[in-house]
């Protein structure tokens, strides 16, 4: 993969490495260590390591590639860490690494599927949508089922198989069919100019979320734009060891959205936000790019971040009708709570909605397992805590389950067996959008 | 899994032997700074017996080997010797009583510090000592080190909480030392031998704690100064009151900053010391305790005294307060935190010198610590890839110790002698003290597997 000499482990600032103090305060934060209490599977333990390598004490093998990928990549440990250690950047250069090295190349199957998704399919926004109408087809016309009957899965390979059933359910109309690429609140001059990322899995299986989330900001006096093709946003590919690619996404998102143009660019989905608010450290090396970069990371918001910073209106209605409060209860992306550390403001967007209850979620900053691509990779890891995130959930009692991340959405909609009376799903803003709606 | 096993590995089924070098690289290193060591192999024992077992044959074969709970310490306590084979206590990590009738309760060596509280708690009883790792650290290395914390001043350490403990020696003999009894005077006090004796004597296989009622009320202040003298006034005309807090905690200047970027809780970073003040027990103590402490601290020209409003803010100020030290690292790529302890008489003048010392020396330190208990962490704040300042580093720390003896003091109040400071330990120790502490340890490891290298000087 070119271009990933810069972040090569032995490449990065000494002090990243040597931030930690091994002190261990990350160790009962950690999903890997809680399952298997093994220093090698927690942050410490993964960090030694990488300074190691480092340091030239040992090579990039197998076993430290397969490490990198148990990681969850989180980032609970971030939280966690008293003394600031940037685990993010660390995996990302290790990650990185492992690929470089081409370690896991042997695994054919995983090289495949990987170049079809880092490569192929989530650089091209139209080709991806061609595939989600695709999905759409065969999950409308009960296809799915009569395969599934079938037992033609059974050709496929055992990973691929057992997937089948939580792909998402693909919507009807994508971004573009439901979002104008200009949208000006009525009546009033817009207060702000803002710019809205419709993300990629966003884009297909939720674009309802980004259409509710287009009607909040509307509603808050923002002049909404709303490109309808839009590039992915690279996060996929830093958080998967493919740095040069994730370059070239963000120089084609600073192109098509120049930063200086808007007072905000706003992303609603907690994974894809991590990474956006980091542009300027992925491009500093790249001097047509650096300083537009950082006016990038100054212009990004989390939707919620954004709505709290310009005081969001309070809705006048519940979001739905009915005599008794509504129970809800939130789940933190990690990506939003440790990654971007936007903790408090959807709590706060949430109890704006009127004739609602919030109840706590027990262990609410703990991964879900869907954490990317980790439920696809470590299938066995990510149902033990999505097990573990569903108990909690129906502890709660909740009748709805927000939450701010397209991966963490599915991970739950698909945590509930079929035939239970599953709690709704959903995004907050959607409950804002309905909530506003309501009122007219 | 890689490697070869220790002809000792018999002892335990291979699953729970790890010997691949990046197992070796993960169990090299504790808490402490600078200090790597990779093992032959880190074992992880289930039982008594199973520990019994490898120590026998550790001891035929003179293997030296080195017990880790979670590899917290802040002294090289459990950092692996040369050719050492660590024994890791995390799997042994049941609550096995808690005995409602005697406020006791029996654990294994690797149950959490926090898991201790919490289940006490969830009877309405207390296990004060508070390390500050304690949502990481184990039992089993809590006791090995004697660990202190922030309730000592009122509470005491958790030497004061041990009842009893199963011990197994180095010959492979399991002993239980004490019982459920608050009186007991039947010959010499073994179980406090081992109480702190940082791994160098037996292998600690199970606790039986002292629980105490949980206190009904608690009252949290914050204070702050534009002077540490100030503070230390503060603390000093507490203490003379007489009010004995339950915790009497100071953060300078640095400290604070570093705490409050990492917590973002509002602290004050603009004073220069804060102290932390907690009062509990009976709600009428409490109220005029209180009344009592914020009175004096603004006689003594506090800026600022505010309580916190409710227990959750409370704890998070607790927390915030634990995390001083690992906060601290955000500064400097290399934090070296000490831990020399004078009587709370002589603080005031301890602080200055520490401060004094690092201008010496060119150094930057910060320092905050238990106030009332006159146990001070001044923290360096240095670079261990510059062998020059590495070098001043020591030295100051060497001047430190020496002024905390010439008042009355101790090299360590909490963490431990370890690797850090054995070569200090002569100092604070007349020759003839010495000789019976070596003497005890070669009746008791007369071959020296036991965390050899640890404690004693060279």
């Amino acid at each position: 993969m070119s271009g990933a000499e810069g972040h090569r482990l032995a490449g990065l600032d000494y002090s990243v490495v040597q931030q930690c103090i091994h002190c261990g305060m990350c160790l009962p934060d950690c999903p890997t260590y809680r399952e298997t209490g093994q220093e090698r599977n927690s942050p410490r333990g993964r960090i030694a390591w990488m300074r190691a390598i480092a340091d030239g004490e040992i090579e990039v093998n197998r076993a430290f590639a397969d490490e990198m990928y148990y990681c969850l990549g989180c980032l609970a440990c971030q939280s966690a860490c008293p003394a600031d250690v940037d685990y993010a950047q660390l995996l990302e250069a290790a990650r990185a690494e492992v690929e470089e090295a081409g370690i896991l190349e042997d695994r054919r199957q995983r090289s495949f599927w990987r170049w079809l998704a880092l490569r192929a399919i989530f650089t091209r926004p139209r080709l991806l949508r061609g595939i989600g109408r695709g999905i759409r087809v065969y999950q409308r016309t009960g296809l799915d089922r009569a395969v599934r009957r079938s037992g033609l899965l059974r050709v496929l390979p055992g990973r691929l198989a057992a997937l089948e059933p939580q792909t998402p359910r693909i919507e009807r109309r994508f971004s573009p069919q439901r979002i104008p690429a200009r949208l000006l609140p009525g009546g009033e001059k817009p207060r702000y100019r803002v710019a809205l990322l419709t993300g990629c899995v966003q884009d297909l299986a939720f674009s309802s979320v980004n259409r509710a989330t287009a009607e909040v900001l509307l509603a808050n006096g923002c002049e909404v734009i709303t490109p309808p093709v839009q590039p992915c946003c690279g996060s996929l590919h830093a958080h998967n060891g493919a740095i040069g690619l994730a370059r070239d996404l963000a120089r084609r998102q600073i192109d098509l959205f120049p930063p200086e143009d808007f007072d905000a660019i706003v992303s609603n989905a907690g994974g894809c936000g991590s990474h956006l608010r980091r542009y300027g450290e992925l491009l500093a090396d790249d001097p047509a790019y650096a300083a537009r970069a950082a006016e990038w990371d100054r212009k990004l918001r989390d939707v919620h971040e954004w709505l709290v910073e310009i005081g969001c209106r309070a809705p006048r209605m519940a979001p739905a009708p009915g005599g008794r409060p509504l129970r809800l209860t939130y789940h933190p992306s990690c990506h939003l709570h440790h990654g971007q550390r936007i903790r408090r403001q959807p709590e706060q967007l949430l109890d704006l909605l009127p004739g609602t209850e919030r109840v706590p979620l027990a262990e609410a900053t703990s991964c879900c397992g869907s954490a990317g691509i980790y439920n696809i990779t470590q299938p066995e890891q990510a149902a033990k805590l999505q097990a573990a995130k569903i108990k909690h959930l129906r502890a709660t009692g909740a009748e709805v389950v927000a939450t701010a991340n397209p991966g963490c959405h599915l991970q739950l909609v698909n945590g509930f067996p079929p035939g239970e009376s599953a709690p709704r799903v959903t995004h907050p803003v959607v409950l804002l959008a309905e909530a506003y709606a309501r009122e007219r | 899994m890689s490697g070869t096993l220790p002809p000792l590995a018999v002892q335990l089924p291979a699953e729970r032997w790890r010997t691949a070098p990046e197992d070796l690289l993960a169990y090299s290193f504790d808490g402490t700074a600078g200090l790597r060591q990779r093992p032959l192999a880190v074992g992880f024992p289930e039982s008594a017996e199973e520990v019994a077992a490898i120590l026998r044959e550790a001891d035929r074969t003179g293997t030296p080997v080195v017990t880790r709970g979670s590899g917290t310490g802040l002294s090289g306590g459990s950092v692996p010797v040369e050719d050492s084979i660590v024994l890791c206590t995390t799997r042994m990590n049941r609550i096995l009583e808690l005995d409602r009738q005697n406020l006791t309760l029996l654990a294994e060596p690797g149950v959490l510090t926090q898991a201790i509280h919490g289940e006490a708690s969830a009877h309405g009883l207390f296990y004060p000592p508070d390390p500050s790792s304690q949502k990481i650290s184990t039992i089993g290395g809590n006791v090995a080190n004697n660990s202190g914390g922030l309730r000592g001043l009122k509470y005491g350490v958790t030497r004061d909480y041990v009842m009893g403990l199963e011990v197994v020696s180095p010959q492979g003999e399991i002993f239980w030392l004490g019982n459920k009894c608050v009186k007991d005077v039947a010959g010499y006090s073994l179980r406090d031998l081992y109480i702190g004796s940082e791994g160098t004597l037996g292998v600690i296989t199970k606790v039986l704690l002292k629980l105490v009622p949980a206190p009904a009320a608690k009252r949290t202040l914050l204070a702050t100064y534009d002077s540490m003298e100030a503070a230390a006034a503060t603390v000093s005309a507490i203490i003379a009151e007489p009010v004995i807090p339950c915790t009497l905690e100071f953060l300078d200047r640095k400290t604070l900053q570093c705490v409050e970027e990492y917590t973002g809780i509002g602290l004050p970073t603009a004073a220069e010391a804060l102290l932390f003040m907690e009062t509990d027990g009976h709600p009428a103590a409490v109220a005029e305790e209180a009344e009592a402490m914020e009175r004096i601290a603004r006689g003594e020209g506090a800026l600022e005294v505010r309580s916190a409003s409710d227990g959750t803010e409370a704890a998070r100020l607790g927390e915030a307060r634990r995390s001083a030290f690992a906060a601290l690292a955000r500064l400097r790529p290399t934090t070296i935190l000490e831990d020399a302890t004078v009587p709370r008489s002589e603080l005031a003048r301890m602080i200055a010198f520490v401060a004094k010392t690092a201008e010496k020396h060119g150094l930057e330190v910060a320092t905050f610590g238990h106030f009332g208990d006159g146990n001070l962490h001044p923290t360096f704040l240095t670079d261990e890839r510059d062998p020059g300042e590495m070098e001043r580093v020591h030295t100051a720390f060497a001047e430190i110790f020496e002024y905390a003896l010439a008042l009355g003091g101790t090299i360590t109040g909490e963490h431990g002698v370890g690797i850090s400071k054995r070569e200090f330990l002569a100092t604070q120790y007349d020759e003839g003290s010495l000789a019976l502490l070596r003497q005890l340890k070669a009746t008791l490891d007369p071959r020296g597997i036991l965390n050899p290298g640890k404690l004693l000087p060279a």
